[in-house]
């Protein structure tokens, strides 16, 4: 008996010897991850609502969810997650739309619209005033926290695009899901290119005009996560 | 032969028909005079005995987004409904024009109505007010739109904007106690004016003057 303690006692000290020398020559702890940078992509309308109509019977539901699959690829291919709020011809509640947004706590949220009206990129941002962040905020006033954060999403993103050749409109408005969302959210809305006489120099059906867009769009929210870093 | 009394009776029947007949032919004048009597108790265009005045109106403009104040010479009633009601109709007649810098079809009779009342205070207990500052203070008023105005209006984030800040920017520049702006549509609250823009806040008319020369 005693000696079958002592034999366990002599295991035990020899045990914790061993597992000192083991994490003796462990490597050092791994430094903490970066961040992780996520987007959303709200690809407006869709289903039985469709949005505007545009020129050669072509909708802004079907332009809007084609800029948001294009837009994912090349975030994915910049190493961004990407959350995306529709992925097909589906009827999405405007509320889930901003649902699916604050649950993914994400860096930019870019809700993407179309027009017919206008020339080339309008950015909107809410028009709600900035408050302070309160731990239950107002649904249909989400946004207002962040409106700074918007504004500042909305200048980089102007700035990108600016340096891309492209018109840029920049604007106030109320949207109900752009203010109900809780992250630096930007309405984006694509109108045809029009040159100084005001004809159309780019038509909303170009592909080119479409990868443009869709490229200098990636380009601006790769800026903005250098910005956005702590 | 036909007896003297069946001929008696033809008569007094040709004649009652033909009384009968003058009778509704009557009636259905006076209903109609009534109808359009009717119809012009609520007339859709400022009246023409009013005096011209001249009324600031703040037009949109698709191109760049902007919006302009210009001047307008137009017969504005004195009670302040048909006057904001006068004034909203001549900025959507310039819209409805075929050279409108702001392109939206319908005209001056979308505006069904304006109705003005005492602007609730925002974020706070609506206090009991005095029968003076009713009179003087703050108001709001809702605008009732047409179904067709609505449905015909071009879709888009910045046009549906730029239409809903100028007719808040009119609506204040022309009658400064205007302070917050409602929307209707066919008299029932709409979710968005054309499947974008926000139909269901309250509107300061104060934002859309401080937007007026530079972008919404």
């Amino acid at each position: 008996m005693r000696s079958t303690s002592f034999g366990l006692a002599v295991l035990f000290v020899g045990g914790l010897a061993g597992l000192s020398a083991v994490a003796q020559q462990a490597p050092p702890a791994p430094t903490a991850p970066p961040p992780r940078f996520v987007v959303v992509l709200d690809a407006a309308h869709g289903g039985d609502d469709t949005g505007g109509h545009f020129a050669n019977n072509q909708v802004e539901k079907a332009f809007t969810l084609a800029l948001s699959v294009r837009l994912r690829s090349l975030l994915g291919a910049r190493g961004i997650q990407v959350v995306t709020t529709r992925e097909s011809d589906t009827a999405i509640d405007p509320n889930r739309r901003a649902e699916i947004a604050n649950h993914a706590a994400a860096q930019a949220c870019l809700i993407l619209h179309a027009s017919a009206s206008g020339s080339g990129v309008h950015l909107f941002s809410s028009s709600l005033a900035q408050t302070q962040p309160v731990r239950f905020p107002a649904w249909k006033t989400a946004q207002a926290a962040w409106v700074t954060r918007s504004l500042a999403l909305a200048g980089s993103l102007n700035s990108t695009l600016l340096q891309a050749g492209m018109t840029v409109t920049l604007g106030r408005t109320s949207l109900p899901t752009l203010d109900s969302m809780t992250c630096p959210a930007v309405a984006v809305e694509i109108a045809p290119e029009l040159g100084s006489d005001k004809s159309v120099t780019a038509a909303l059906d170009d592909p080119g005009y479409q990868a443009r867009i869709a490229s200098t769009l990636a380009a601006a929210l790769v800026a903005w996560r250098t910005e956005a870093r702590p | 032969m036909i007896p003297r009394h069946q001929k008696l009776l033809f008569g007094i029947l040709l004649v009652a028909s033909l009384i009968m007949g003058v009778t509704l032919w009557h009636l259905r004048e006076r209903a109609h005079q009534k109808l359009l009597a009717g119809q012009n108790s609520a007339p859709t265009s400022a009246p023409e005995v009013a005096p011209a005045e001249e009324a600031t109106l703040l037009v949109a403009s698709d191109s760049d987004g902007s919006m302009l104040t210009q001047l307008h010479s137009l017969p504005l009633p004195v009670d302040p409904g048909a006057r904001a009601r006068a004034v909203l109709g001549k900025l959507l007649d310039i819209y409805a024009a075929p050279d409108s810098t702001h392109p939206v079809p319908g005209g001056g009779a979308s505006v069904l109505q304006v109705f003005l009342l005492p602007a609730p205070r925002i974020g706070a207990a609506k206090p009991a007010e005095a029968p003076s500052q009713q009179q003087t203070g703050p108001q709001l008023a809702v605008v009732n739109l047409a179904g067709s105005f609505a449905a015909s209006h071009p879709a888009g984030i910045e046009t549906e904007t730029l239409t809903i800040l100028s007719v808040c920017g009119t609506l204040h520049a022309n009658l400064p106690r205007i302070t917050q702006v409602r929307f209707l549509v066919d008299g029932q609250p709409r979710a968005t004016l054309a499947g974008h823009a926000d139909l269901t806040r309250t509107y300061l008319a104060a934002d859309a003057v401080s937007t007026e020369g530079a972008r919404p």
